[in-house]
């Protein structure tokens, strides 16, 4: 799972597969057009594949975003199991982050968003009127596409979450958590002799490690990742993904991504998203070798996206 | 011709200047097969005729100008019989007025001796002469500059450097004027500041607990020694300053951390202006307000509470005072709030963290600098201000720390020594000027010392 180098070639030959065919370029468009994968109608709410497990951690039904008028996401539903890491693919603007925040309310802070359907998580409502966002944070935790570590001094970072929620009852538990979090994020041999330094010191990989750190500081059950590579380079990519396969031990992840390889790397499910529909969820493997639904299909062979 | 017809003119010649050149560098630059093959754009070619026209014709206008009266006026005063000369600069500058104003027509020459009539009539001549010399040579300069460049429009000569440079060092230029200005009024009031001290000793100044400038008028008048101890001026300014501040801090912090976290857009754009409104009244308004509304309240209530409040008051001057500099402190906080990036809050709402939790330890630090900034200029609002006290909390140097008290502050004693009549030497009108370098002095410390703090707590993002 954690080799890369074979997979990145993989990709660039489908890519360069798909756009070299040899018409010029006029011409190359009209026979695109002929079955253009865009076309394709997308029936509402329907989702081919296997959407549903048995004893899921998240539990969505019917969920429909928008903002304001625009509708981002047009009734989905899915099922997130335990312990699974899921990736979540698809084209630009399809709607992944959108209903990735709504797995933790995170769009709460955007006036204009609307949220319907059923969410639940551990069979309780998320959007609960009475449900404290604050708890269901301190259990869903967040990882975001741009490293964004506070301000403040590496250990002051991991040490953020705890204390908020008072994890520890003395200096040395909160060292412990610190020290157990860097840890688990490979970052403590890099940063046990400068926990005093500034964060935002660090180099783009070990601020976004930080920020992992910083997440499961504070034992999170769901970590949620939206891009959490994409501002990496290979090496920090792949230490990242290492981390993740070492955290689908005791945490359920939903990793957004736009490569296909890391999705095929660390997921053992796919759902593909398009234009803010769920079009195909299955296990990684038959999402990548078999695709069922000529969208998908079109998108992991590189036709669009 | 006169320098303000000039200066029009010249400014007309660089347009043209910069027309022509225009036109120039693209002619020669069609041959080639277009601009492209100009090792700079037509418009650089064009600013480069137009600085070349303006920049030396300018210079020089500015020179005649500068040094013109004083060599004409030379020239004439040597131009009198010698036994009229001036024995004075005084009678020298009385004898030029006299000159001058027969010139221009305004005295009746009639009346006056001929050698200042005939005096009038060379002035007359000489200004006509040195009018006319200016103006031809501005021109010609700025038509030999504008040629200049005119020439120099050629594909293989780099224009764009010129006009960078040239551009860089009129800003600079401009920066260095400010701050020479500024250097140059702290000079000459360090200089005043001197020439009390030889009246007044530094320690008293200093160290001196009353405050009464008024000298003798006549010296057989008793009893009026003057004294100059400041301390109890800056108590007051302290005093005053701080209640403003004890207001204006808590308020414009909290409204801004309301405004920009809490406060939907409509509220927050209908909400701003309107506290910013506050810092655009003028202070004799707040000052009157202060005076008449605000510090009788004060005494009544004093009164039914059983304290003794004079009916002018440090509290009522700086309550109001501080009503005044909200906007600085919320304006300018409100501003660097909304400016730390959205990744900082959802970084830290992502942790669980609620609003206010991610407010006090994510944003506020990161904004710290910021809204230290706004506090600083509240604060330098607060100690310069003088309507306000001279309106509401009174004229009296008392030295009490009693905010129902009426105390005076250092900006309302320069501008009572400084009204009216005043002889230039004494003591008393001298020592405004010690006043204002040692206001000038604690202000600059303040910033210091704030810049200082900034720099230790301040956390920067990125
Ligand atoms: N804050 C917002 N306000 C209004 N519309 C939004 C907002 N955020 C997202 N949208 C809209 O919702 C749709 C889905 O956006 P979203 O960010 O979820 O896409 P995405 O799949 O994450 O794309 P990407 O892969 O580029 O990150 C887009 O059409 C976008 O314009
Ligand atoms: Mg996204």
């Amino acid at each position: 799972m954690n080799t890369m180098s074979p997979s990145i070639s993989a990709e660039a030959d489908m890519r360069s597969k798909g756009a070299a065919v040899p018409v010029p370029d006029g011409r190359r468009k009209d026979t695109l057009m002929e079955d253009k994968p865009e076309d394709t109608v997308i029936e509402e709410g329907k989702t081919v594949g296997k959407p549903f497990t048995a004893d899921p951690k998240f539990k969505l039904r019917n969920v429909d975003v928008s903002y304001g008028a625009d509708r981002a996401i047009k009734n989905i539903s899915l099922d997130i199991g335990r312990n699974e890491v899921i990736a979540f693919i698809g084209p630009s603007g399809c709607g992944k982050s959108t209903f990735l925040r709504c797995l933790n309310r995170m769009n709460d802070s955007i006036d204009i968003c609307r949220v319907k359907g059923s969410l639940e998580l551990d069979e309780q409502n998320i959007y609960d009127s009475k449900r404290d966002v604050v708890e269901l944070r301190a259990r869903v935790g967040m990882v975001f596409q741009k490293p964004n570590p506070f301000p403040k001094s590496i250990y002051d970072n991991v040490a953020y979450g705890p204390r908020i929620h008072g994890l520890a009852n003395r200096k040395s538990e909160l060292d412990d958590i610190v020290e157990n979090s860097l840890r688990k994020a490979g970052l403590w041999n890099e940063a046990k002799d400068r926990l005093d330094a500034m964060a935002t010191g660090m180099s783009g990989g070990q601020q976004q490690r930080l920020c992992i750190a910083r997440a499961i500081a504070v034992s999170p059950e769901v970590i949620l990742m939206d891009e959490p590579c994409s501002a990496l380079d290979p090496i920090a990519t792949a230490r990242v993904e290492e981390l993740i396969a070492e955290m689908s031990e005791s945490y359920t992840i939903v990793i957004v991504t736009h490569s296909m390889q890391q999705a095929a790397r660390v997921s053992n499910r796919t759902a593909y998203f398009h234009m803010g529909h769920l079009v195909e969820v299955n296990e990684t493997d038959t999402v990548f070798t078999s695709p069922q639904h000529p969208l998908t299909e079109s998108y992991i062979t590189g036709r669009f996206g | 011709m006169q320098t303000a017809n000039l200066l029009p003119l010249v400014l007309v010649l660089a347009v043209v200047a910069y027309g022509l050149a225009y036109m120039r560098s693209r002619a020669v630059a069609a041959p080639l097969g277009g601009i492209r093959n100009l090792k700079a754009l037509p418009f650089y070619y064009a600013a480069r005729a137009a600085l070349w026209c303006a920049i030396p014709a300018l210079i020089v206008l500015a020179v005649w100008a500068g040094f013109e009266d004083k060599v004409i006026q030379g020239i004439v005063i040597a131009s009198l019989p010698p036994d009229t000369w001036p024995e004075s600069a005084g009678q020298a500058s009385l004898i030029l007025s006299q000159i001058s104003n027969v010139a221009a027509g305004s005295l009746n020459p009639e009346f006056l001796p001929e050698h200042i009539t005939g005096a009038a009539s060379l002035l007359e001549a000489m200004q006509d002469k040195s009018g006319n010399f200016k103006a031809i040579l501005v021109v010609l300069i700025a038509v030999l500059g504008a040629t200049f460049a005119w020439t120099r429009v050629a594909p293989h000569i780099n224009a764009r450097k010129n006009v960078e440079t040239t551009l860089r060092r009129i800003f600079f230029v401009c920066a260095a004027l400010a701050v020479l200005t500024t250097a140059g009024i702290v000079f000459s009031v360090f200089l005043e500041t001197l020439r009390f001290f030889d009246r007044v000793p530094i320690t008293e100044f200093l160290f001196g607990t009353s405050w009464s400038p008024q000298t003798a008028l006549r010296i057989d008048q008793i009893g009026s020694e003057g004294a100059f101890g400041v301390i109890p001026l800056f108590t007051g300014t302290l005093l005053i300053s701080a209640i403003a501040l004890l207001v204006a801090v808590p308020v414009g912090l909290l409204s801004a951390i309301y405004l920009s976290e809490y406060a939907s857009k409509r509220m927050r754009s209908t909400v701003k202006p309107v506290l910013e409104m506050l810092a655009g009244i003028p202070t004799v308004v707040y000052g009157f307000f202060a005076a008449l509304t605000v510090a009788p309240f004060i005494r009544d209530l004093a009164a039914i509470v059983g304290l003794e409040a004079s009916s002018q008051s440090a509290l009522a001057a700086g309550l109001v005072m501080g009503i005044m500099i909200v906007p600085f402190v919320s304006s300018l906080s409100d501003d660097v709030i909304s400016a730390v990036p959205q990744t900082m809050r959802d970084g830290s709402l992502a942790l669980g963290a609620t609003q206010s939790e991610t407010m006090k330890k994510v944003i506020f630090p990161a904004a710290l600098p910021g809204i230290i900034g706004g506090i600083l200029l509240a604060a330098s609002r607060a100690i310069g201000e003088t309507m306000i006290v001279v309106m509401a909390a009174g004229l009296a140097a008392n030295l009490t720390a009693n905010p129902l008290d009426s105390v005076t502050t250092v900006t309302v004693q320069i501008a009572t020594l400084l009204v009216g009549d005043q002889e230039f030497d004494s003591a008393k009108t001298l020592s405004a000027f010690a006043l204002g370098m040692l206001l000038f002095i604690v202000t600059l410390l303040l910033n210091v010392l704030a810049l200082k703090i900034v720099r230790k707590y301040r956390e920067q993002y990125d």
